[in-house]
Formats: C-alpha cells, structure tokens, sequence
C-alpha cells in the first residue's frame, strides 16, 4: 500500500506522506502495518461500493430511457438536462415515504430482510476482478464465493415474505424462493462447462484463458472467448441470470397489475432497499457474463490494447440486453417458469456437459 | 418431424430474436411523444369543453330559462330556477352545472334553442375540493364573456355541418 501511494500521490505531497507513516509507526507501534492494511481495505470497498451505487441509480433512469425508446417514446426528460437528475429526485421521494411496518409483523426482521437481499449483491463484488491487478480480494475459488454469496439473497426475500405476517407476501416470497433456486441448478451446471474449459475457479484466470485459442493467436480475440465455443452454455446462463435477478420475462415478485410478490407489504425506503439489491444483482450479473463468456477486460482484437474501459463496455451492453429483454416479452406463467427451469434449461447444460467433456478427451480439443 | 421442427426452432430461439428485432427496430424510430405543456394535440372546433352561458352582442344573455337543457341533460347536471324580470321577461335566477356529475355529452347545448349554453374549447381548469366545480350562473357567464371571440368562431365554422 505505502509503495501504491508513493506512485500515485503527487511529489510535493510525499514528504508530509513519509512523515505521516512515521507518526503512525511511532504512535502504534507494532500495530500500525495490520492498522494500514484495514484502513487501505476500507477505502479499496469504498472506492468499490460508492461507484456501484451510482451505476445502480444511473441503471434504474438508463432502464427508463431504453425502454422509452423502445415502445417510441422519449422516456423522463422533466429533472435536470435530459432527465439526468431523474434518479435523485426519485430517490428523495423514496427517503421522504412512510415505512408502514404492519401490526403483526416481526419488526425486526422486517426491517432487516432488505439488507438480507441487499447485502449479498455487494459483498460478491469483492472478487470481481476489473482487470489482472484491479481486484479487492484475488482468492482462488472467487466463482465459488460469488456463487455462494449471491444465493444467500434469497434468505432476504424468505425473510420479506415471512416477517410481514402476510399470507401474499409469504405465498410471493415462497415462489421467488423457489424459482431463485431452480435456476440456481442450472447456473452452476453451466458454470461447471466454463470451470472445465479454463480449469481454474479463479475469475482473473477465467479470463487469461480466453486469451488463448486459434482465433486468438489470429488477432480476432472476440471469437476465442467462451461465448462462441460454449455457446449453449451462454444462452442457458444469460436466461438462468435473468431468473436469478428476477427480472422481466421472470419477474413474476413484481407482478404489479396481476399478482403479488414477497415485498407487497414493503414501502417507502424498506421498498426501495428491495430495488437496489435487484439493481445491484443484476450489475453482478452482467459482470460475470462479461467476465466468464465475454472475456472481462480483454479488446475484441488483437491490436487495440485491453482496458477496464472493455469490461465496462460488455456489462453496459449485457445490461442493455436485459432491458431490452424487458421491453419486448411478456411475463412468464409460474408454471411455465417452472417447466423452463427444469424440463428445459436443466437437460440441455446437462446435455452440453457431456458433449464438451466428450470433446475435450477427444482429439479435437480447442483447450488443453 | 414437425414437433421435431417446432422444438428445433424454439431452442434456437427464434420467435424470441424474431421479437428482439421488432423492439430493437422501434429504438432508432422517431418518437411520438407529445410533451404536453409545450407540444399540445389538435383540437377539433366541437371539442365539448368547459361550460359557458352566451350574451347577444348588445349585452343581454341569451338564455329564456326554457329549461330544455336541464330536461335532457342525462346527468342531471343542470339546475334552473327562472322568475319574471321587471321588464316582463322570462330569465333565468339560477343555472347551476354540477361539473362533478357532467359527463360532457354536448346534449345541453344541442337542446339551447337560443345557443345560449355552450361548451367551449377550454379544458385546462380544476377544482381542488368537489364544490370548486359547481359551476353557477355568474361564472358561467363570466365564462361566455371571456371565450365569446373562440366560441362565436368555432359555431361560424360548424355551422356548414348542420
């Protein structure tokens, strides 16, 4: 960290810097190399979680605008220059609302089950790797920590339904719950395609993998990347994400003219702890199918240089895709949810887990 | 070998592409939003607006309390009370329109053998409690008074429909 600072910071600061570190060494003592490292990792979250929370108001008015253009209208344009203001004006509505707690419900945990969903959606961006060195915590199983963390949201919508003391909630939240697992089967099978061909857990090198291949060696890098050999594997994780977020086609939770989902009893900010953590699961989401299928932070070709800037391009375009996706189809029947999660999205990553297995024994090999 | 075909082509995802395009077509197309304070829609010259009560040009209100408006009026909207005036005249002491119960048909002013009640063009007013739009005599005078140059404009121009 010291060395970090002394690069960044500018030279007539170092002097003040150096004397600073002595103070502190002086004053702690022994202390003061673990008190650094909580300090240096608090700012790295906070220089993490800060801009999120800005792409995620920004998502929710991008979300409006999209799909504005969509069905041929303009979207908001009211607040600010073209409406750029828009998501700080509904978030001050939403401070300024009533939280209504209902009579019989457990207050506690009533309070709490937004955290519970909100919380897990940003604890998974501590491994998520921006680029080869821009990453908070570089573990070796980071797929399977994001894997674990992220499904720990679904206490948070058990909870929502549980504690209102609502037969709706709690009947809204029992089938998120389930839909959220159901195509956590098929996520992980598809998951399982990726984890074999780059034979590792760790995300940065997820993504050094798909700088290797024939296409790659060609200068065309966009076509090595795991989209296009594990292409199945894509769509099935694609619409597993769009289910797991509990987004349109399946947004079944928010159903808001026909049916009612486990926040029905939520308002004001409670309600709206609720839309950050979809917001943010599905920033998640676009970011690990630009990391795993995408290849991360990797250029498209081989003679433009590879930057963070290419990451946050395939998580806006992934992004675009899932409002896109909003704006066209109509909301799935339960039931049908249902049927495509297991009699369809289940047999085929478990059909296409044989074939790359059987290919990659075979002599045609693309992965070594 | 056509559920063979149908199960093929739903794999492929082809209606869902099929509807992607369509969306993603609509994207780029111009945009027909009206953005109402500043852009406002045509209005026809027999919009049914708000209310009004006519005078003739020296002065005098049109109205003779025949009461035809009130009898057709299929919301029971209109209230009149007539009386003598000292000129002998038949006149109106009280039209009331309950603008809560009117439903805009336009009927009163088919019945008005003297045009008297018209609707105007005007349809940007509200009330913020239910009694702000019981609309009375003086004000719905005020009203024709206010609007007579757009009324008077709007029946020349309809006139070569009847």
């Amino acid at each position: 960290m010291v060395e970090t600072l002394q690069q960044l910071l500018p030279g007539f600061l170092i002097p003040h810097f150096n004397w600073a570190m002595q103070l502190g060494q002086g004053f702690f003592g022994d202390l003061w190399p673990s008190i650094l490292t909580v300090v240096w990792t608090v700012i790295k979250v906070m220089l993490i979680i800060a801009p999120l929370l800005m792409a995620v108001a920004y998502a929710t008015f991008a979300e409006r605008k999209v799909i504005g253009w969509m069905q041929v209208r303009i979207g908001p344009n009211r607040v600010g220059p073209w409406g750029l203001f828009q998501p700080l004006a509904d978030g001050l509505k939403v401070l300024l609302k009533e939280i209504v707690v209902p009579a019989n419900a457990d207050k506690a945990v009533f309070l709490l089950a937004p955290l519970f969903a909100f919380a897990p959606a940003l604890v998974a961006w501590a491994v998520i790797p921006f680029n080869e060195f821009l990453v908070l915590a570089n573990v070796n199983a980071s797929l399977l920590f994001v894997m674990a963390v992220t499904s720990v949201s679904v206490y948070g919508i058990i909870l929502a339904g549980w504690s209102p003391n609502s037969k709706y909630a709690f009947l809204g939240s029992m089938r998120s719950a389930a839909q959220m697992i159901s195509y956590e089967v098929a996520m992980g099978l598809s998951l399982v395609v990726v984890l074999m061909v780059s034979n590792s857990l760790n995300l940065v090198d997820i993504v050094k993998v798909q700088n290797e291949g024939r296409f790659a060696d060609m200068g065309l890098k966009f076509l090595s990347w795991n989209w296009l050999p594990l292409l199945p594997m894509f769509v099935v994780y694609v619409i597993s994400i769009f289910a797991e977020c509990n987004r349109a086609p399946f947004d079944l939770a928010e159903g808001e003219s026909e049916i009612i989902g486990y926040h029905v009893e939520y308002s004001g900010m409670s309600f709206a702890v609720f839309q950050l953590a979809e917001y943010s699961a599905m920033l998640m989401g676009c970011t690990l199918v630009s990391l795993l299928f995408l290849g991360g932070w990797l250029s498209p070709v081989a003679f433009l240089p590879d930057s963070i800037l290419w990451l946050f391009l395939k998580i806006f375009s992934v992004l675009i895709l899932f409002f896109w996706v909003r704006a066209t189809f109509p909301r799935y029947r339960y039931d049908q949810v249902m049927r495509l999660g297991w009699k369809v999205l289940i047999p085929v990553s478990l059909i296409w887990l044989a074939v790359v297995a059987c290919w990659m024994l075979s002599p045609w090999n693309i992965w070594k | 070998m056509g559920s063979m075909k149908e199960i093929f082509n739903s794999l492929l995802l082809k209606e869902l592409l099929k509807g992607l395009s369509v969306t993603g077509r609509h994207t780029f197309s111009r945009k027909i939003t009206v953005q109402y304070p500043e852009e406002k829609t045509p209005q026809s010259f027999r919009f049914r607006g708000l209310h009004a009560l006519r005078r003739y040009s020296n002065g005098e209100e049109r109205c003779i309390a025949c009461k035809l408006c009130e009898a057709v009026c299929p919301a029971m909207a209109i209230t009149i009370e007539s009386a003598q005036r000292e000129d002998g005249s038949r006149r109106t002491t009280r039209y009331d329109i309950d603008l809560n119960k009117c439903i805009f048909c336009g009927f009163c002013e088919e019945a008005c053998p003297v045009d008297a009640i018209v609707e105007t063009r005007v349809y940007e007013y509200h009330g913020e409690s239910q009694a702000d739009l019981y609309y009375t005599k003086p004000m719905l005078l005020a009203n024709g008074d206010r609007y007579e140059a757009e009324i008077a404009a709007d029946r020349e121009q309809d006139s070569k429909y009847r």
